[in-house]
């Protein structure tokens, strides 16, 4: 599913062409079997062997076999409306090998014996061989040693498929009906989990059984204006998270309290929409922007886009070669500036890492979707650029020879590819809030939430909007503002980060849906950080009279 | 059994799932398809793809109290199993005060979408396609990422009061991205056909080879107001939010573009040139889409747009029924008429201006009026005089389609695109457009 799919299915985008679509190949089922345990371990590992087997007797030389269960709920309401709950339910395996030096896929839905996974594993190999004709180099796949059986669980402590549904229906009505008392029109809400049971095995001896959860409260409210029929918004600023239900549980610590409160790893859904009925309400009467540089002061529930489509993006490897030109693009990255070992990605300040292992990140996992166990890395240190995102057929050309892990299949039956891992600014290594940040600022905006955002192919030229906006006057918050969007140049941008709060205002943000390739793929990914500044930036007025 | 049911068979399957059935009402939705694809990038083939799925929806009420049960199996045992889930999730469920009901038996327009040609398609077709791309690109010395999908399948559905509905459909999308080997030029190219026998991978490959040299040492020009003729390529990823935006309720709500003060909406308003005509029409033989929307109403043609007046916003039964109007559902295509010239006649009766190929990553900035971000890519010209000049960098837009659509000056000829936003095909002229707000430019090629 993607993101515009998601927006349909939530009933909060416009009226689209076409019906919502399910995740590929999903049923919808009732709550309960969302609680059933799935195939068991030992079956998988036999399933595995039998596609293991069956593709080595056909001439591959390389095997990994996924086996999949993937479980979705979503609530959705509007007011004092159900609109709609949906859970679903994919199962299936897919098969990659390497034969005659290339790759081949194939999956099989509802996989249930070894004959079904032997002859997925026969279809990979016979695609290998026969795309095998069209290549000029075989495919070269880093040394990867088995780690025997395996598992990783994340460290959830309330499972959110466990919870009845009633409790969170009654949750969302509660949310909504504070949002209406506040000065909200309107309200849609909704409640988004997932559950990736993932089974890995290859022919380097790993057989990984994993148990993946993830959880999305938001929101959005609208409050008109009937004498202007103009109308405002503002979107919850909770953030995706690798949790479970816990994350709806907010202890005072998890709180950050200032012109709005903001959430780390406890999200309080009645206080934000609160808060968010009379923002929206209060929007209509703010100053609009004038256009102009100014110094930006960005909350990481609002930087964590701009670290993902200007960094995290841009030092994809494949992207970096030219896998990606068709779509989604190339980067200004390039190898040549990379070897360089001087490329100024940013200040001094910047200190870029990505990272699979991160506790409650989206992209948190113990092993990848080829067998490789995760880790952290250095993307750009001390404003440098050091390293890219890269696979196992990748890492050779940047000299590595072990992979650094990021590789992903959204579904059991999409082939797995690069993808980004949590990629995150670093903490400053000085002590400094918030408040200290702002009072140093003369002309500046600060901005919470994440808004609008495009940024071109090469990930050079961007532009970002947000939920809130505060016109910072001599070190003082002096009003909101409306209309703001900021553009940039990626280099530049980085270069004019002058400071970065300490690891007391680390949070994440993230998206569930990290769109890429053809046919595409989502993935689900967090970035970090803390309140940082940016001086200088150029923010561009976006009211039109019509 | 076969994924592609014909009319006989998906009708045999749909009464017998109904036949199971002990709810109020009962409305099955059943859909089949196959889809193949093959991925291209550095000249060479990367992946390759065959997906077949089949799905069976059942939807149960007992009074408005309604459940939902999917299945992807079609043995007696499990018809029967996916109908008694559905009457049990009803008769758990909320009430919900907007369920409908079914609707009766319907006519329907006759629509035909589906070729033999494009249903019959081999791995053999698909790499011999790509291989006369891939050929023309080796020769030239460029680079090129493409990739090109078909689909050919079915979607059907019949109720408790005697609707039945069938439709099958096929589709090939062909994009190509063609890239200079110092990475200063790059071109595009996008093909979308109901029927493969009109997909010419080599023409189209020709033209974005064409543009990838064409557009190599590009010169930097100020961001500002200009006059641009955007291909239907670049045109239609701005055009179709003004299209997803034609929603009654959203607009009655006071919460979209077409929303009015005082409760009241565009409906009836003149909203931009009256050269501009946009309609829907299941029928068209160049853009043939479903005569039934999801819900089983028949879809007619319609107009939307006509000389520059809203003339339709689309209701959905509920709302429809509050607010005492007629139910219309959201369109399965969309046309956009225009006028005879070519995109050269556009680009000689142009004194100074831009050629825009493409439009890239869209964005709403401002939903009160349609306010539009993005960039510009894959060959972008400067005009003078009549006559492309040379390549010019690209820029950033903040633009609302409702304000160029106002600045119009001139349409061509329609023809089918794929949007690169949203995949959907439609028919679109290409159009001439003066004062468009460039806001700075990109160093990306």
């Amino acid at each position: 599913m993607n993101r515009r799919d998601f927006t349909n299915i939530l009933g909060m985008g416009t009226a689209g062409l076409m019906l919502p679509s399910l995740p590929a190949f999903s049923r919808t089922v009732a709550p309960e079997a969302l609680l059933e345990t799935g195939v068991d371990v030992a079956t998988k590992k036999r399933l595995a062997d039998a596609a293991m087997n069956a593709a080595k007797s056909r001439g591959a030389t390389y095997t990994d076999v996924r086996i999949g269960r993937y479980l979705n709920q979503f609530v959705v309401t509007r007011e004092d409306k159900v609109q709609n709950i949906v859970n679903t339910e994919s199962y299936g395996v897919g098969v990659r090998v390497i034969a005659d030096g290339c790759w081949g896929f194939a999956a099989v839905v509802d996989a249930r014996s070894e004959a079904d996974t032997a002859k997925a594993a026969e279809k990979a190999v016979a695609i290998a061989k026969a795309n095998a004709r069209l290549m000029k180099e075989p495919v070269q796949l880093a040394p990867q040693k088995g780690y025997g059986e395996v598992s990783w669980k994340a460290p959830i402590t309330k499972n959110a498929f466990e919870v009845p549904i009633k409790e969170k229906v009654d949750l969302l009505m509660e949310v909504n009906g504070a949002a209406l008392k506040n000065g909200a029109n309107y309200v849609n809400s909704v409640l988004f989990m997932v559950n990736e049971q993932k089974y890995f095995a290859s022919t380097d001896g790993t057989y990984a059984d994993q148990d993946i959860h993830r959880m999305w409260p938001l929101f959005t409210v609208t409050a008109i204006d009937p004498k202007t029929g103009k109308f405002e918004t503002r979107q919850s600023l909770s953030a995706p998270m690798g949790m479970g239900y816990e994350y709806l549980q907010a202890n005072p610590s998890d709180k950050v309290t200032g012109i709005t409160t903001r959430y780390n790893k406890g999200y309080d859904m009645l206080e934000d929409v609160t808060a968010a009925a009379k923002q929206a309400r209060a929007k209509h009467a703010a100053k609009s922007v004038e256009a102009g540089k100014y110094d930006l002061v960005l909350d990481p529930s609002h930087l964590w886009l701009t670290i993902h489509e200007s960094v995290g993006h841009p030092l994809e490897l494949d992207r970096v070669l030219g896998y990606e030109a068709n779509f989604a693009g190339t980067s200004f990255a390039t190898l040549d500036k990379w070897k360089s070992k001087n490329f100024n990605y940013g200040s001094k300040l910047v200190n870029l890492v990505a990272d699979k292992t991160q506790v409650g990140s989206l992209g948190a996992v113990g092993y990848d979707d080829e067998g490789v166990k995760c880790k952290q890395w250095d993307l750009v240190k001390d404003g440098t650029l050091v390293n890219y995102q890269a696979i196992r057929d990748q890492v050779h050309i940047i000299g590595e020879n072990e992979s650094q892990g990021c590789c992903y299949a959204d579904s059991w039956s999409s082939v797995q590819f690069q993808r980004m891992a949590n990629v995150s600014l670093a903490a400053g290594k000085t002590p400094l809030s918030v408040q200290q940040m702002i009072k140093d600022v003369k002309k500046g905006i600060y901005i919470i939430g994440d808004g609008s955002f495009s940024i071109d192919q090469q990930r050079y030229n961007f532009q970002f909007g947000g939920q809130l906006f505060y016109e910072i006057k001599n070190g003082e918050i002096a009003g909101m503002l409306k209309d703001v969007a900021y553009q940039s140049n990626t280099q530049e941008f980085w270069n004019s980060c002058a400071a970065v709060c300490d690891e007391k205002d680390y949070r994440l943000g993230g998206s569930f849906f990290d769109g890429k390739g053809q046919p595409p793929q989502s993935s689900a990914v967090s970035h970090g950080s803390s309140t940082t500044r940016f001086n200088g930036v150029n923010v561009i007025n976006t009211a039109r009279k019509i | 059994m076969a994924t592609i049911l014909t009319e006989a068979e998906a009708k045999t399957l749909l009464q017998k799932v109904l036949s199971y059935s002990k709810a109020d009402e009962c409305e099955v939705n059943l859909s089949g398809e196959e889809r193949g694809n093959v991925r291209y990038a550095r000249n060479e083939v990367s992946t390759s793809g065959s997906l077949t799925n089949q799905n069976l929806v059942v939807q149960s009420s007992f009074g408005k109290k309604v459940g939902t049960a999917t299945i992807d199996e079609f043995d007696d045992a499990s018809l029967e199993k996916v109908v008694r889930r559905a009457e049990e999730l009803a008769r758990l469920a909320p009430e919900n005060p907007e369920y409908m009901g079914v609707l009766g038996p319907q006519t329907y327009l006759k629509a035909n979408g589906f070729f033999d040609t494009t249903a019959n398609i081999t791995p053999d077709t698909r790499a011999e396609a790509v291989a006369k791309s891939l050929q023309l690109t080796r020769d030239a010395k460029l680079t090129a990422a493409g990739f090109m999908e078909d689909r050919h399948g079915y979607s059907a559905m019949m109720n408790s009061k005697g609707l039945f509905a069938y439709y099958p459909s096929t589709n090939v999308n062909f994009s190509l991205t063609v890239r200079t080997e110092d990475g200063k030029g790059s071109g595009y190219v996008a093909r979308g056909y109901s029927d493969i026998t009109k997909l010419d991978t080599a023409a189209a490959t020709n033209i974005a080879i064409q543009k990838a040299r064409g557009s190599a040492e590009a010169r930097a020009i100020e961001p500002g107001k200009y006059t641009v003729i955007l291909e239907p390529t670049a045109a239609v990823v701005l055009l179709e939010n003004v299209f997803f935006n034609m929603d009654a309720r959203s607009a009655d709500e006071g919460r979209s573009y077409f929303s009015k003060s005082g409760g009241k909406s565009r409906l009836g308003d003149k909203i931009v040139d009256e050269r501009v005509t946009i309609y829907s029409d299941p029928t068209n033989a160049e853009l043939p889409a479903s005569p039934w929307s999801g819900d089983g109403q028949a879809q007619q043609k319609t107009m939307w747009i006509e000389k520059g007046v809203v003339k339709n916003l689309s209701y959905s039964r509920y709302w429809a029924q509050k607010q005492g109007k007629k139910p219309l559902p959201g369109p399965n295509n969309v046309i956009m008429m225009g006028g005879n010239s070519s995109l050269d006649d556009m680009i000689k009766s142009t004194q100074r201006g831009i050629l825009v190929t493409k439009l890239w990553y869209i964005r709403e900035v401002d939903p009160q009026t349609i306010l539009l971000t993005g960039l510009t890519r894959d060959g972008t010209f400067y005009i003078e005089n009549g006559k492309i000049k040379h390549p010019v960098k690209n820029f950033r837009f903040n633009e609302s389609p409702i304000i160029m659509l106002n600045n119009l000056e001139a349409l061509g000829k329609p023809e089918r695109v794929v949007s690169t936003e949203s995949d959907q095909n439609y028919l679109i002229p290409p159009m001439k457009i003066r004062e468009f707000t460039f806001t700075s430019l990109s160093d990306a090629v």
